[in-house]
């Protein structure tokens, strides 16, 4: 078990390798609340920059589509956390995501045009695997509670709706 | 993009008038967690597809290079068939949800 959780830990933080090395427990709820949540802003932090940067219509479509799925799930996130009365706890996973997504804006501010959007799309693609990849080998079999479990599930079929979507425009910019 | 949003009542007498003798029937298709419920719709040219979003999120059913209906989260939205034959349709934001309308003329 430690072993997968490592594995599946890396997988998800593949992009900064440093801080998960005592991130190899198991999950609790309010962290994994904290985890689902932070990908989810970060995703729409993305999209904003995307929606200012870019003059590519599908490009800029996809943006308005990530925030406002986000958005509705992280609202819901929020309802139900308050529902449970639990409060969302930061981690090193969330830490590692954030500081990741920092670096990856920063790279691409630097950039304009067809090279903004395609590394952008590229970047939304690869974010989506991930984060999906960790909602279904770390975080929903981490998860105790049964309605943040169902509410992690949902949005695991939401992302791998946008992982599709942006592979779709990803083939368009080419 | 929008396609029928409303379905109203007067709006359903004057199918009814249009389409007599045969009176047009309105089929639902539930979208609850990116599943289109049911997947697969036999319907007949002039029946009307209603889909009820218990969904958060937005969906469309769009069938490629045919028509698209966007549903709002919590909404429903309508399309009346026009058109015979076999299509596949997606939702054009989660392309992971796939439904299918057999319309018999």
């Amino acid at each position: 078990m430690f072993t997968r959780y490592t594995a599946a830990l890396a997988a998800l933080l593949f992009v900064s390798a440093a801080p998960f090395a005592q991130a190899a427990d198991k999950p609790t709820d309010p962290q994994i609340a904290h985890i689902a949540y932070t990908a989810g802003v970060l995703d729409i932090e993305a999209a904003k920059q995307a929606i200012k940067i870019s003059k590519n219509k599908e490009v800029v479509a996809f943006a308005k589509d990530m925030e406002r799925d986000h958005e509705a799930v992280n609202k819901q996130a929020l309802d139900l956390v308050k529902k449970l009365k639990v409060k969302p706890e930061d981690n090193a996973t969330s830490q590692a995501l954030t500081k990741a997504a920092e670096e990856e804006r920063a790279k691409l501010a630097k950039l304009k045009g067809a090279a903004f959007d395609k590394a952008y799309i590229e970047n939304e693609v690869a974010y989506h695997k991930q984060v999906n990849g960790a909602l279904e080998t770390l975080l929903i079999p981490s998860a105790s509670n049964a309605e943040l479990k169902s509410l992690l599930e949902t949005g695991l079929k939401i992302f791998q709706g946008h992982e599709q979507h942006a592979e779709h425009v990803a083939g368009m910019l080419k | 993009m929008k396609a029928g949003v409303s379905i109203g009542l007067p709006w359903l007498a004057s199918l009814a008038l249009m389409t007599a003798p045969a009176a047009a029937a309105t089929i639902e298709v539930t979208i609850d967690k990116l599943v289109f419920s049911p997947a697969t719709v036999e319907a007949k040219v002039g029946d009307t597809i209603e889909w009820v979003n218990k969904d958060v999120v937005a969906h469309t059913a769009t069938v490629k290079g045919g028509w698209e209906v966007m549903i709002q989260p919590k909404k429903s939205a309508n399309l009346t068939l026009q058109a015979a034959g076999s299509v596949d349709y997606f939702c054009r934001f989660h392309p992971n949800m796939k439904g299918h309308v057999n319309v018999a003329p």
